[in-house]
């Protein structure tokens, strides 16, 4: 791939998830902290600081990618903030990119933090009537595990999905998250303990559905030029692409926080999905496709959603995911590894810091150093995430 | 004892017809896009330039796409009875309008009683009430036209 279509990644680092009840900067800054180190870079080289925002902690001044600017010390670095939901994460790494593919800085810093409230996650307070995302709680009492349960009834009823597949997704990621430092939930489960735990949305269980944490994630990114500079010829892990796609009209598939999905009775809905867009977008930007890769990071909100993951980036094809988890195939030591990092089932969602984790534990694993968790031999990842309102997030990363 | 005075949760989404209520969507007057809740300003048909929507009654009657239950009692602003009664929700398919709307299922009816499949028919019933109101909403009800898995 050629210098002036990827960026370098030289630190990744990231605050252990968990429910620390601390305010969100400092996980966002001791993030920073070990990714600056692991780039062998003082603060005060950064040129860019791209931030990830949360809504859920004051207000937009105060979540800004100034705040970790300002906290790491004023240096005039140039700065930008962005609130995508659960995609933050990737369009902040997809700010600092551009800059640096547009050649107007080297080296930057992607930052994203959160501290997380307990349960629900519920909409913006007061009388919103005008907002889709209060109006679904009020009207309708939908919460976001409604939406991911509509998905996982959809794929019992058509590609013959059970409870104990939804369930081995969860023993499974449990299983690759116990030697990762960072995560939250280190401990096995067992089928029947997912299985006797309370249903939440049928036919999805309180351990089937990613939990709510606090956490933080950082990125040093740099250009190629500056990569070699710094780091010498040594084997350089790279970031080939970003998606960040909107869905096409007619969206015909329901998806938070919408009432509806939108009519196709006068255009006609061709091509891919919405979720499929989001990963085929980024191999087109990468030249590869979902054979090449080694491992995914997908966002499983539930369990029963990874699964739809491993047909919308190409794994396998439509109806084929159960196949695949039942052979194997997506645990560590199968074909292509999904969430070796323990996915949010170990980690719970720290919403603008998680897309950035998804990629620091892919250069950990393309490094050889995810220890525990490695997936030997890996040579390219993906991640896949999806953040309310339409914001598709894919980074496709090599070494 | 007084009766409550019966209002809706929202103002314009559907007919009070307590007999054959309807959703109130939008059709684009240029492209006939339906939409629902209604819009109001643009098209959202990227190939339109409309800027102008009749109100359109949706069908009252669709097909079950997807369905679950909320086991726990969801957060505010969502008005929970005390104690709280677990309820079913289902997404539909409106074959005429060619989209999915969501909705609760009525008290009584639990996922055992769905499929994907199931026909199912509009009506108004109680979302939460205050001293003096009743706040209606729409909600789904199975017509037994197809049946469920407990039949």
């Amino acid at each position: 791939m050629p210098d002036d279509k990827r960026v370098a990644v030289l630190g990744a680092g990231m605050h252990p998830w968990g429910k620390w009840g601390r305010n969100f900067v400092e996980y966002g800054l001791a993030a920073a902290g070990d990714a600056l180190a692991e780039a062998g870079l003082p603060w005060t080289d950064i040129q860019y600081v791209a931030g990830a925002d949360t809504i859920r902690n004051g207000y937009p001044g105060f979540v800004a990618g100034a705040t970790f600017a300002q906290a790491l010390g004023w240096t005039g670095a140039r700065v930008s903030s962005a609130y995508a939901a659960c995609a933050s994460g990737a369009q902040a790494i997809n700010n600092a990119r551009a800059q640096i593919l547009a050649g107007l800085c080297d080296v930057a810093l992607v930052v994203g933090a959160d501290t997380t409230p307990k349960g629900f996650f519920t909409p913006v307070g007061g009388d919103r009537k005008d907002d889709p995302d209060w109006l679904r709680f009020h009207l309708m009492g939908a919460t976001n595990p409604t939406y991911f349960a509509l998905y996982a009834r959809r794929r019992m009823e058509l590609f013959g999905a059970t409870e104990a597949d939804f369930a081995a997704v969860k023993v499974k990621n449990a299983r690759h998250g116990l030697e990762n430092p960072y995560a939250r939930y280190r401990k096995e489960v067992t089928a029947d303990e997912v299985l006797s735990s309370p249903m939440v949305a049928d036919p999805l269980r309180l351990l089937e559905i990613c939990a709510t944490s606090d956490g933080g994630a950082a990125l040093v990114l740099c250009s190629m030029e500056f990569a070699r500079r710094h780091a010498g010829k040594a084997d350089l892990v790279t970031i080939d692409a970003v998606s960040t796609v909107t869905p096409r009209f007619p969206q015909t598939i329901i998806e938070m926080p919408n009432f509806s999905t939108d009519s196709s009775a006068t255009t006609a809905s061709v091509g891919p999905t919405f979720k499929q867009s989001v990963a085929l977008a980024a191999y087109e930007e990468a030249g590869i496709g979902p054979e090449d890769v080694s491992l995914a990071e997908v966002y499983d909100l539930s369990s029963a959603l990874e699964l739809d993951w491993y047909e919308d980036i190409g794994l396998c094809k439509q109806g084929e995911a159960e196949r695949m988890l039942r052979d194997g195939d997506t645990t560590l030591g199968g074909r292509v590894p999904v969430n070796a990092s323990g996915g949010l089932s170990c980690f719970g969602e720290a919403i603008p810091a998680q897309a950035i984790a998804q990629v620091c534990e892919l250069v950990w694993q393309l490094r050889g150093q995810a220890t525990g968790r490695q997936v030997e031999g890996a040579r390219v990842g993906i991640t896949a995430n999806q953040g309310l309102f339409g914001h598709g997030s894919s980074v496709i990363v090599s070494r | 004892m007084t009766t409550k005075t019966r209002v809706p949760a929202i103002e314009g989404w559907f007919t009070l017809d307590e007999q054959q209520p309807t959703l109130l969507g939008s059709r684009c007057t240029s492209c006939g896009n339906f939409a629902f809740p209604k819009e109001t300003f643009f098209c959202r048909n990227p190939g339109c330039q409309g800027r102008e929507f009749a109100e359109a009654p949706l069908s009252r009657t669709g097909t079950v796409w997807s369905y679950t239950d909320a086991c726990y009692q969801p957060p505010k602003p969502y008005e929970a009875a005390d104690p709280y009664v677990p309820f079913a929700l289902a997404a539909v398919e409106l074959a005429a309008e060619q989209m999915v709307v969501m909705g609760q299922v009525v008290p009584g009816v639990g996922v055992g009683d769905l499929q994907v499949g199931t026909e199912v028919e509009l009506v108004l019933d109680t979302l939460y009430e205050d001293d003096e109101h009743e706040y209606v909403v729409w909600k789904w009800r199975p017509t037994g036209a197809t049946t469920g898995k407990g039949a």
